[in-house]
């Protein structure tokens, strides 16, 4: 566990103060991941020299742009497909990648489906606004049935994609949601898909008042916020409400987003099973592979 | 004591309004954005819990506890959203 006891030190450690303020919009959660994401790696006391960021294009996607430490910021969608990139070059890398929902469930949606289901020891913190917000606004795979976006005037008539419930199907070792507006759980939960060799999605359902909000005539910055806490329900909750509950109860229920730890397991990561198999099929002698001398050269520092 | 970095304040009032105690206020300065950054209320009952500083989308609060604290903080958990004992009270 880190010294660090306040915001202003955990800035001055974490932050690339030269980059603040942010380019987010007045009442936006993107901030607010931050400093979730700075508050677990300071509690898990990471060397930053051993932790590289990577995300896509978007809003959520200028995250890394804010951290002091080594970061990626590549093409729209393709944040997944460039740490498994780092992942390959260097597995002792912590890889934490910043992705909205546009990039990770729209255009990036299959390197998403890949990565989760060959299990790839990375922590994907996936920002949620129901929308894409940088470009305007436009529908997103994940704005609810309803909604409006500038390419849904009328309402979204699409089933929403719901990529907890994906990457839990495909085996994912870790996978939870939560929203921006209670602390303690989520940081437990960063810290936790860190820690977790394998590939971990944590979601966070995140206001945008600019782009969602503001169409959806969801109210002032503190109003949005709000309807957060009350579309939301702890998985604890859900589960409970369903076999105990009465019939209105669980109607209600039904209609709410949930948001909790939904899978926790221990399972074979693909850097390490690959390594395996390359050390079975060179026989235990010296190997040449750059992986296996990246390795050996950290482990000798 | 509660710092704010006056000028990364966008105003979003998130501070003010979830301050679990309502120690918060608008102050009258205005900031480089033109905005009103937060104070502590004249007469507060802050008790250092410190969710205004985790909160805040543009990390420009920081809290530091003042040295004999006057309560315990209490972390602000999400609560579960029916209350674990009203449930499947309707069922006769
Ligand atoms: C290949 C490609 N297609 C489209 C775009 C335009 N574009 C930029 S950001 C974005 C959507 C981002 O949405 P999301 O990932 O949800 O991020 P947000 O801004 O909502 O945080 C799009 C479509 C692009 N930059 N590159
Ligand atoms: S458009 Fe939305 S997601 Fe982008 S910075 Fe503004 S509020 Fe945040
Ligand atoms: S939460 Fe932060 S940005 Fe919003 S009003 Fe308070 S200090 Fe300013
Ligand atoms: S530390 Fe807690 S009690 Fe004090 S002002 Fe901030 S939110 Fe309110
Ligand atoms: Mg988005």
């Amino acid at each position: 566990m880190g010294e660090i006891k306040t915001a202003g030190e955990l800035n001055k450690k974490y932050l690339r103060e030269g980059m603040w303020p942010t380019i987010f919009c007045n009442g936006c959660g993107n901030g607010v991941v931050l400093e979730y994401t700075f508050w677990a790696l300071e509690e898990l006391g990471l060397d930053m020299d051993k932790v590289a960021f990577a995300s896509g294009i978007g809003c959520s996607s200028r995250l890394p742009g804010y951290i002091n430490a080594d970061g990626l910021h590549t093409t729209h969608g393709r944040a997944i497909a460039f740490a498994t990139g780092l992942k390959a070059a260097n597995p002792d890398l912590t890889v934490i990648i910043f992705t909205g929902d546009g990039d990770c469930a729209g255009i990036g949606g299959n390197h998403f489906i890949h990565a989760a289901r060959r299990n790839i020891d990375m922590t994907v913190i996936m920002i949620n606004n129901f929308i894409y917000g940088m470009t305007g606004g436009q529908l997103a795979p994940t704005t609810p049935i309803g909604g409006i976006a500038t390419t849904a005037p009328y309402g979204n008539i699409e089933h929403p994609f719901d990529l907890c419930v994906v990457a839990k199907a495909l085996g994912a070792s870790y996978v939870a949601r939560w929203t921006v507006s209670h602390p303690y759980q989520p940081i437990k939960s960063i810290k936790e898909g860190i820690q977790k060799k394998g590939f971990s999605y944590i979601e966070f359902l995140a206001p945008c008042p600019t782009a969602y909000g503001r169409r959806n005539k969801l109210g002032d910055i503190q109003r949005l916020w709000e309807w957060y806490d009350k579309n939301t329900i702890l998985i604890e909750d859900y589960e409970r409400i369903m076999k105990y509950g009465d019939e209105k109860e669980k109607e209600r229920a039904k209609k709410m987003i949930q948001i909790g730890v939904f899978q926790d397991v221990e399972k074979p990561e693909f850097f390490t099973e690959y390594q395996k198999l390359v050390e079975r099929l060179q026989g235990n002698t010296i190997t040449k592979t750059s992986s296996v001398k990246s390795k050996k050269m950290v482990v000798k520092k | 004591m509660i710092l704010i970095n006056e000028d990364w304040c966008k105003g979003c009032q998130i501070c003010i309004t979830r301050c679990p105690v309502d120690a918060l206020e608008e102050s009258d300065k205005l900031n480089r954005r033109g905005v009103r950054p937060p104070k502590l209320k004249e007469n507060n009952r802050c008790n250092f819990c410190r969710l205004c500083e985790l909160l805040c989308p543009d990390l420009a609060i920081t809290v530091i506890p003042d040295e004999e604290t006057k309560e315990k903080p209490k972390k602000t958990l999400r609560p579960p959203i029916v209350s674990v004992r009203s449930i499947g009270r309707n069922i006769k």
